[in-house]
Order: structure tokens, then C-alpha cells, then sequence
């Protein structure tokens, strides 16, 4: 992703807020290319497109709402035929039996607190390398950097055997360690995020705070985050969902029920023989809602981080 | 980028207290991060490429076999059939993906209300994990009782087995994995869309040009760059499918959705063939490179440049 030159006074809205803005449409789109011009040939078009953008839209979001409304249904009615669109009798009989059948709050709670610590280890981590790699002088930082982004592309999939071994080897097999520690430790896209950020950063703001007997710290602290907060929740909203959503590592890390996070204790469910599809949908959109309302609270950081990301996991 | 720059010759000069503070504190902060190289990326990294020549069940310690594993690979036809997978899914559902994508961002790319609801509403599916929506679409797929066979039947088609059919389960994978990544080429492509400067049209359209022409000879080759970074992305994720297929079809049947990443996840963990398995990464690790590097290589020669 290439960053644009910017000015001192735009400082404030660097380059994940300037994204956002445009890839949301704050500021109008700029053309209006394929539209012809006379007034009821524009009617039609436009109508048309609205028409065809609706049935888009229901369709890439219907399997959603047919797992909402598949939870609120009574397992006979379910397992008919014809289905039924809207229940006929509405129920949270699905989400009882779940919710007292399996530990699935525990589920939710654990993941709640993995992905936390993740996103917190991920943001303080790689705000003090992109700073380190940006405002300090060090030999090496090049050399680091380019290290750094040679791993962007390298997959869990690739390093999961060894790193399999080496967390058998330290017991840490069973624990939220091996999912957690590494968050703490870096990570290549959230550094090269930041570092793109903080090079818009001027130096001078840096170098008067030390002048004043501020150190390292409190300039990042002090100057670099809060001119990137943006940048920061982006990666955040980001961080946090993909640690939700990580299913491949507590898969072959966490075997104890009481320790899964609920990606793997859907997959554990969904695994228990015959499938009861209310229980299974409504335990799908336990596992969802947090997500949806942390996107529906802050959609464009989710949008911005995500696309930036290219869905890295 | 990486040119020496004024700052990063100043290093080398006699060093003052204070700048051996500063290279201090610069290694003290990227520290973690230098741990995390050792311990979570590059180091792994290497002790994949050792036991790679080792048998290995992870009890005891590994056995040098030399290139055992490799030849094994070579000859192992669910080693081919698991990359054959890959390659159908990839090929399939990075264009697709993108050309959908393509098409529903040039509906969005209108100056018209509400444009930004919908945007909004097709990136949904980017945040509904993977196992939920693999769960939930193999409940869209259920041949008995799932909604999609009931609308086939409409039409007079079906019933369909999907996710149990030989024929149909990628395609049915495929769906999914479309489904997902829609949202992510859509604001790919809207984000190069608005970046097509309006003068171009205008100028077209003096000269007579429809919108048809307009499309192909300047909305293309500006959105070039764009299209390439979304194929480089959806490719590279493309070949690390595996949650999907491990919830809705575990591999089969009859390993018609077994993926490279499933291959290597069951011979490892399955199998406890840790050897194998990591033989398998690494020579997915240089396909994988190999790929990307000749993909950066072609980009001159695909994609059009303003400057």
C-alpha cells in the first residue's frame, strides 16, 4: 500500500482515517461514469440499480438471517418440509438447551479474553517496534525491518509443526500461552502498519519533546500514539476479530473443553454426531453477535483494517 | 526505499552518550519483536526445513532420513490430489470473487444515496467467523432439509448433495469461501475506482466514446494495478484454505476437498508424521514464494502504470 505525502496540518488523520474516508464515502464519489443523461432514461437507471443492488444485497446477506431465524425455531420445525421462512411458533428453546447442554458462555468468555490480551499484546507490541524501527537510530533497523516483512507472507500453516513441538517441549500444550505470547511478540503486519504511520509523523514534534527531557517512551506514548489513534482502533477491531474468528491454532493448542474459545467449540459441537441444526445456528449466532455489533459500533476501523490487512489472519 | 538515507549514515559516525542511549533504546523496544522472529516465525521456519529430512512423531527425537519425505511426497497421490484441490479452489474462486466484486463496485460507485449502507452491508460476511459460516452454509446445503435445494426444486433442478457429492463439494466449498471474500474485493475496487481520475471520461466522451469503450480503455487499464493486488491477496489466501473444509466436509469425501494446509494439518496432527507434514510446508512455503515472486516478476508486463 503506498502512502501518500502528507502535510504537517493533516497530521492528524493519517493514513487509516484518510482510507477510511474515502473507501466510505464520506466524501461523495468523485464520478458518476455510466449513467446517461436524459431525465426518465436517468429514472430508470437509477431505479433499476437500486432494484439490483436490493436483490444483491439479499442475497449475499440472506444466509445470515436464515441462521437467525433457523435459532428461533422448534427442531420439528426445522427438520421440515417445506421450510418455513419466518417461525411459526418463535423460540430461544435452541439457545437454552445450548447454553445449558455446553459450557458455551465459558466458550465466549474465553474468547473474549484471548482475543483481548491478543489485541492488547498486538497494539503494544508493534507501536514500540514500527516506533523503534521509524524514530530511533540504530544499526540494524534496516536490515530488522526487512526481516520483518519478509514473514508477512510466511503462513501459520508453515511454522505450525515446529512451533507444535516447541510448546509441547515447554508445556505449553493445554494453555492459552502459545495463543497469547506471541501477540505480545510482534507482528509483521501491525508493524508495517504503524511504521507507514508514524513516517508521516514529523520528527521535529520527537526531537523538541526530548529536548524538553522527555524519553523514547513518553514521545511514543505522548506524540506518536495519539497522532494515530485511528490507525491504532483500526488495527485494534482488527486484531481482536481475527483472534476471534483463529480457529487452526486453539484447534491443535487447546484440547480441554473448559479452555476453548468458542471458534473451536463450534467446530467441537459441530463435531458431536447428529447434527441439530437450531442448536447448532443459534450457537453460530452466539458466536457472531459480539462481532456484529463491534461492527455495526465501529464499521469504518473494521472496513479500513480489514481491506488493509487483506484479511490476514 | 531502503536506499541509505542521511539518518541511517549518521549511525556509523563516532558515537556521542547520547546516540548510544538512542541505539540502546532502539533495540530495547524492537525486542519482543526479535523474539518473536526467534521463537514464532523465523526460527520455526528453519527447524522446518531440519525436520523435514527427519522421521518424527514428536516422541524421542527426530531421525535423519535425508530426503526420504521429499521423494515420499513426490510419489504420494493424496500430496497431488491436495494440491490439485487447492489449485481448483484457487482458480475458481479468485475470479469469481473478483469479478463479482468488480461488478457490484461499479454499481456502488455511483454519486447517489445510501451507496454507503450497501457497502456497509456486503463486508457482513467478512465478519461472521469461519466456522459460523461454514456451519451455517452447510446448513443452507443440507440435502434433506437446507433452503438451497428447496429453491432448486422450484426450478425444477435438484435435489442437489452438495457438500456429500464428489462433483459437488468444492463447488459447494467454493461458494462459501466466494461468499466471504465478496465484501473485501468490493472495497478493494471501490478504493481504485474513485482513484480513476474523471478528466479521462470527459475526454472520452468528446471523442465519442461509449460507455462500453470507456470501460475497456480507461477503466481497465487504471484499475489494472488494483485488479493485480486483489488477485495477489485472494491467491495467496486462497492456498491456505482449511478452516472451511475442516468444518463442512473434513477433506472428503473421498478427499475431494482435502486442501495443501488439511494435508499438512492431518499428517501432523492425525498421523503425528511431523517429519512428513513438515516436508509438506516447506515445499508449500516455496511454491507458494516461487509463486508470488513470478506474479511481482509478470506485474510489469500485466498491469499499467500512470508514471
Amino acid at each position: 500500500m503506498r502512502t501518500n505525502p502528507r502535510t504537517a496540518e493533516s497530521e492528524t488523520a493519517p493514513a487509516a482515517a484518510a482510507q477510511t474516508t474515502t473507501v466510505n464515502g464520506r466524501r461523495p464519489a468523485k464520478a458518476q461514469r455510466t449513467l446517461s443523461r436524459p431525465a426518465v432514461g436517468r429514472v430508470l437507471v437509477v431505479t433499476s440499480l437500486y432494484t439490483l443492488l436490493i436483490i444483491v444485497t439479499l442475497i449475499v446477506l440472506f444466509p445470515i438471517i436464515w441462521m437467525l431465524l433457523t435459532s428461533f425455531k422448534t427442531e420439528s420445525e426445522v427438520n421440515a418440509f417445506p421450510p418455513t421462512i419466518l417461525p411459526h411458533t418463535w423460540t430461544v428453546d435452541a439457545y437454552s438447551k445450548i447454553l445449558k447442554l455446553y459450557p458455551f458462555l465459558r466458550f465466549l468468555l474465553n474468547s473474549l479474553l484471548i482475543s483481548s490480551a491478543v489485541t492488547i499484546g498486538t497494539l503494544i507490541s508493534c507501536a514500540m517496534a514500527a516506533f523503534a524501527l521509524v524514530y530511533l537510530r540504530f544499526r540494524g533497523r534496516e536490515f530488522i525491518f526487512l526481516v520483518i516483512l519478509g514473514t508477512l507472507t510466511v503462513p501459520f500453516a508453515a511454522t505450525m509443526v515446529p512451533i507444535f513441538a516447541e510448546m509441547s517441549k515447554i508445556g505449553w500444550i493445554n494453555t492459552w500461552y502459545p495463543l497469547i505470547v506471541p501477540a505480545f511478540l510482534g507482528n509483521a503486519y501491525g508493524i508495517f502498519l504503524l511504521r507507514q504511520l508514524f513516517r508521516g509523523i514529523p520528527r521535529e514534534l520527537g526531537e523538541a519533546a526530548t529536548l524538553d527531557g522527555c524519553g523514547p517512551l513518553r514521545v511514543l506514548r505522548n506524540i506518536y500514539v495519539p497522532l494515530s489513534t485511528s490507525a491504532f482502533t483500526a488495527l485494534g477491531v482488527v486484531t481482536f476479530i481475527n483472534s476471534w474468528n483463529n480457529m487452526i491454532s486453539p484447534l491443535i493448542f487447546v484440547n480441554d473443553q473448559n479452555k476453548m474459545p468458542v471458534a473451536v467449540g463450534l467446530a467441537y459441537l459441530n463435531g458431536q454426531g447428529s447434527a441439530i441444526w437450531s442448536w447448532l445456528m443459534a450457537a453460530s449466532t452466539l458466536s457472531v453477535i459480539p462481532l456484529l455489533l463491534m461492527y455495526t459500533l465501529g464499521q469504518r476501523y473494521v472496513v479500513a483494517g480489514m481491506t488493509m490487512s487483506g484479511a490476514n489472519r | 526505499m531502503f536506499a541509505r538515507t542521511e539518518t541511517s549514515r549518521r549511525v556509523i559516525r563516532p558515537r556521542s552518550k547520547a546516540a548510544r542511549r538512542e541505539s540502546l533504546w532502539g533495540w530495547a523496544l524492537v525486542s519482543p519483536t526479535l523474539l518473536g522472529l526467534l521463537f514464532f516465525t523465523v526460527g520455526p521456519f528453519l527447524v522446518a526445513i531440519y525436520i523435514s529430512f527427519t522421521d518424527w512423531s514428536l516422541l524421542g527425537s527426530p531421525t535423519w532420513v535425508g530426503l526420504t519425505n521429499f521423494k515420499q511426497l513426490f510419489h504420494d497421490t493424496v500430496f497431488w490430489t491436495a494440491w490439485k484441490n487447492t489449485l481448483y479452489y484457487t482458480g475458481i474462486s479468485v475470479p469469481l470473487s473478483m469479478a463479482l466484486g468488480l461488478g457490484i463496485a461499479l454499481l456502488l460507485n455511483q454519486k447517489l444515496p445510501a451507496m454507503s449502507l450497501f457497502r456497509v452491508l456486503f463486508f457482513v460476511p467478512m465478519t461472521v467467523g469461519v466456522v459460523a459460516s461454514g456451519l451455517l452454509w452447510s446448513w443452507m446445503f443440507n440435502p434433506q432439509y437446507g433452503l438451497l435445494n428447496y429453491l432448486f426444486h422450484f426450478v425444477g433442478l435438484g435435489p442437489y448433495k452438495w457438500l456429500t457429492s464428489a462433483n459437488m463439494s468444492m463447488p459447494s466449498i467454493i461458494i462459501v469461501g466466494v461468499w466471504r471474500s465478496i465484501g473485501f474485493n468490493i472495497i478493494v475496487f471501490l478504493a481504485g475506482l474513485q482513484a480513476v481520475p474523471e478528466t479521462l471520461y470527459d475526454a472520452a466522451a468528446i471523442d465519442g466514446a461509449g460507455n462500453l469503450r470507456k470501460f475497456r480503455h480507461i477503466t481497465i487499464p487504471l484499475l489494472s494495478p488494483t485488479i493485480f493486488f486483489g488477485a495477489l491477496i485472494g491467491i495467496i489466501m486462497s492456498f491456505q484454505v482449511f478452516e472451511q473444509t475442516y468444518v463442512m466436509t473434513q477433506g472428503g469425501p473421498g478427499n475431494t476437498t482435502l486442501t495443501i494446509i488439511y494435508f499438512i494439518f492431518q499428517q501432523g496432527f492425525s498421523y503425528l508424521r511431523m517429519g512428513y507434514a513438515s516436508a509438506a510446508s516447506v515445499t508449500f512455503l516455496v511454491i507458494l514464494s516461487v509463486g508470488t515472486a513470478l506474479m511481482l516478476r509478470l506485474q510489469n508486463r500485466l498491469v499499467h502504470y500512470e508514471n
